[in-house]
């Protein structure tokens, strides 16, 4: 009896270091909304099917009713509602335009090639003539496609997160630090934070054309705009988390602190940053979120090129296929800001986890 | 279903590529059908033939367009007729800007909404067949301006912009029928001093959703934002500015005059591919505009439905519902000498500015030849063409080789009043309603004269 415990089978073993896994995998998958596929691994791995399929139920088949429910009552009830472009499109003709997004894409990449070709061709040509002075090597400018577009709004979105976290840690830092920094830009904060983009976008739209002359070709001048807007807007969150994060450390640390007359960096980079990380990233977490919701408008309003400019693009087009198309860039803003959320969410996991060890 | 291929029309007979200053462009325009020549010489390869990489570029409105024009951000736009001469003069944003190329004739048209036409349609003539007889005179309308303006309720219209083809078109179509469409001063410059009609500015694509929610009750437009009207059963177009002024000038292709200056050889060969295009657009008695016409719908272009746009492009206007008629020169680009760049058009404009006080003081006659002269470039024009005859990529006749610039004058006006651009206060002083000579707008009176 005592022997079977202290002599265990291997292959129990194994098993048990196999669920331990699963374990430590599953913190991982709830994380990045794949929790789902835990109650399977413990199926293949040989656990009791009864139990884990009630598990299926709660985390894959409830959602995916709930998605197909809502898929059912949109085909159902878009049709009935009539506008000037037709009817509203159902999840069939959203799917149609989204392939035809694609194949344009495909298109375009195509006529790509072929001016290359023919830019080649010329070159060829001159270089026989002995006019290789005259050679030249031009981009293609055609449209940019629905892909081209989601690249340009992550590039935006990504400076201007970017910039607004350089600007806002710092600056949340000392206001955490020093009661006198934050007497000062609190009420700052508090006027700016509730501005909505679409007033700061004329103001940005003439500081940056005024300031910003000779734009590079991979910063053009309207994607400044837009990552400058997102800025000013996805600011705010990561500041006052920050400040709060520092503000909140305990006490007893602060005072070993000062027992060791640690200098400002040390302490900032050995005590404060440790322990208010966790805060910091919702903060992050929140800025991403107000920034990627703002940079659509702000694409919008400016005509800076991105999935803000499609849609409103399209809206302008009036043609019959307009509303489908823009559901397809509704749906796919939507995920793509559920896609960013999770990402943040797994890094602010991963500090909090190793905060509290 | 390869879209757009290359139809490689280069002419092995290309005489010394021009030595371009700049080759790489970027041109804006507004989502309307007469962007055609750029759409055309940028998927037809005309552009890539002269040495020209062009990225085509839809702007939000006409302000934005020419703002950028301005900066410098766009090298060259498809701009209104009126723009480059307001610009030129200081109304709105003050800039020099010029044009070597004039885009198209016609184009345009006039929509009311359903409720109006109803009771417009009590006072417009039947012909033999039970259809309103055209063209549709203001004075059909002047009734229902009356009764909006008894019941209190404003009678609002839209149309594109202040300097626009629209704004004019729609003036003198209103005057014409003695409706008072306002006038401008250099302190209120809302064009709706005196007014009968109030007429702002709304963008043309959303001229159909403003229409619907009730904002507006009629407008002004190009295409294809009038046929889009009678499409979704939101509104009746009742005149085409064909109707209101045959063969009028509609938009030009402008730019900067420091951009001609700097790269003179870039702004030519931009002049020829655009001539090109013009060509093809008009060439066999219209041939290519079916294939114009799916280019044009395509969404980075105009992007509206084919059906649409085909409509105005291939010679059919509808009014109401089922009411369509032929108009074969609803969308001129090339016949006529519709691309070249006459200084008599400029001046029409300039009279018109006058007319509604959006130049406030009189002008003499000379100024107006030598404002034409100034943003009016038929010479660059002239050398393009030259160039294109002797590459054998057109034909000499298609040119007005030898004309002083200036259109004989014409009566062919709604009214019949007749403008002959050589003297402009005459014409100014012979319309009925409007400014007549040395005469001022000050608050809300018409002083002196």
């Amino acid at each position: 009896m005592t022997q079977a415990i202290t002599v265990a089978d291997p292959r129990l073993a194994r098993r048990e270091r196999l669920f331990q896994r699963i374990n430590r995998a599953a913190g991982w998958l709830n994380v990045l909304g794949l929790g789902w596929v835990t109650p399977i691994l413990r199926i293949a791995a040989g656990d009791n099917v009864a139990e884990q399929m009630s598990e299926i139920r709660k985390a894959l088949l409830v959602p995916l009713a709930g998605i197909l429910f809502f898929l059912a009552l949109w085909a159902v009830l878009a049709p009935k509602v009539q506008t000037s472009l037709g009817a509203i499109p159902g999840p069939t003709a959203v799917l149609a335009q989204a392939n035809v997004l694609l194949k344009d894409h495909i298109a375009e990449r195509r006529k790509a090639d072929a001016f290359y070709a023919r830019q080649d061709e010329r070159n060829a040509k001159l270089v026989a003539e002995g006019k290789s002075g005259q050679v030249k090597h031009r981009i293609f400018t055609g449209k940019p496609t629905y892909l081209d577009q989601i690249a340009t709004s992550l590039l935006t979105v990504g400076l201007g997160f970017a910039i607004a976290t350089l600007v806002a840690v710092p600056l949340g830092i000392a206001s955490g630090l020093s009661k006198t920094i934050n007497g000062a830009i609190n009420p700052l904060i508090q006027i700016f934070k509730p501005v909505s983009p679409l007033a700061w976008l004329p103001i940005v739209t003439m500081v940056v054309s005024a300031l910003y002359v000779n734009p590079s070709d991979l910063l053009p001048k309207s994607l400044v705009i837009s990552a400058v807007t997102v800025t000013l807007c996805s600011l705010w969150p990561t500041l006052i988390n920050t400040a709060l994060g520092v503000a909140s450390i305990d006490k007893d640390l602060v005072n070993v602190g000062k027992v060791l007359q640690l200098s400002t960096a040390t302490t900032i980079r050995k005590l404060v940053l440790p322990s208010a990380l966790p805060l910091i990233f919702t903060g992050l977490r929140l800025s991403l979120g107000v920034g990627w919701m703002v940079l659509i408008a702000a694409e919008m309003l400016a005509q800076n090129p991105g999935l803000g400019k499609f849609v409103w693009d399209e809206f302008q087009n009036g043609s019959s296929d307009s509303l489908a198309r823009i559901i397809v860039a509704v749906l796919t803003i939507g995920i793509i800001g559920f896609i960013l959320d999770r990402v943040m969410y797994a890094l602010q996991s991963a500090f909090t986890f190793s905060s509290n060890r | 279903m390869v879209a757009g291929l290359y139809s490689g029309t280069a002419s092995v007979a290309a005489a010394e590529m021009l030595e371009l200053e700049k080759d790489e462009l970027k041109l804006g325009f507004i989502k309307l059908t007469d962007m055609a020549p750029l759409a055309i010489a940028y998927e037809k390869g005309f552009f890539e033939d002269e040495g020209l990489f062009v990225t085509l570029e839809p702007q939000a409105n006409w302000k934005v367009l020419l703002d950028r024009v301005i900066t410098g951000e766009l090298d060259g736009a498809h701009m209104l007729a009126g723009q480059p001469l307001a610009a030129t003069i200081g109304f709105g944003t003050k800039a020099h800007i010029v044009t070597p190329f004039s885009m198209d004739l016609n184009g345009n048209g006039i929509t009311v909404s359903n409720d109006v036409w109803a009771m417009m349609k009590e006072h417009i003539p039947l012909g033999d067949d039970g259809k309103p007889v055209h063209p549709i005179k203001a004075d059909a309308l002047k009734p229902v301006v009356d009764q909006f303006k008894a019941e209190g309720k404003p009678f609002n219209l839209g149309m594109v912009f202040p300097v626009s083809t629209h704004n004019y078109e729609l003036r003198y179509w209103l005057a014409s029928g003695d409706i008072h469409p306002g006038f401008y001063s250099p302190e209120n410059v809302s064009g709706q001093i005196k007014a009968d009609a109030l007429l702002s500015v709304t963008p043309p694509p959303q001229m159909p959703a403003t229409l619907e929610a009730g904002t507006i009750v009629g407008y002004c437009v190009g295409e294809p934002w009038n046929q889009a009207a009678v499409f979704k059963g939101i509104g009746v177009p009742v005149i085409t500015d064909y109707e209101i002024w045959k063969n009028n000038p509609e938009k030009v292709f402008g730019l900067t005059k420091e951009f001609t200056e700097k790269y003179p050889n870039t702004t030519l060969a931009l002049t020829k591919a655009l001539i090109r295009a013009a060509e093809w657009l008009d060439e066999n008695n219209n041939a290519n505009r079916a294939e114009a016409v799916e280019i044009l719908s395509r969404s980075e272009y105009v992007g509206a439905d084919a059906e649409v746009i085909a409509n105005s492009m291939t010679g059919t206007f509808e009014y109401e519902k089922g009411d369509k008629r032929d108009v074969p020169d609803f969308n001129v680009f090339f016949r006529h000498y519709a691309t070249y760049p006459y200084y008599s058009d400029a001046i029409w404009y300039l009279t018109q500015m006058r007319r509604w006080g959006q130049i406030a003081e009189h002008k003499d006659d000379a100024w107006y030849a030598e404002t034409a002269k100034s943003v009016y470039l038929p010479d660059v024009y002239m050398k393009a063409a030259e160039m294109l005859v002797e590459e054998g990529n057109a034909d000499k006749a298609d040119f007005p080789f030898g004309t002083d610039g200036y259109k004989a004058p014409t009566s062919d006006f709604i009214d019949g009043i007749t403008f002959d651009a050589k003297a402009p206060n005459a014409y100014i002083d012979s319309l009925k309603i409007g400014l007549k000579s040395g005469q001022t707008v000050s608050g809300s009176e018409v002083v002196g004269g």
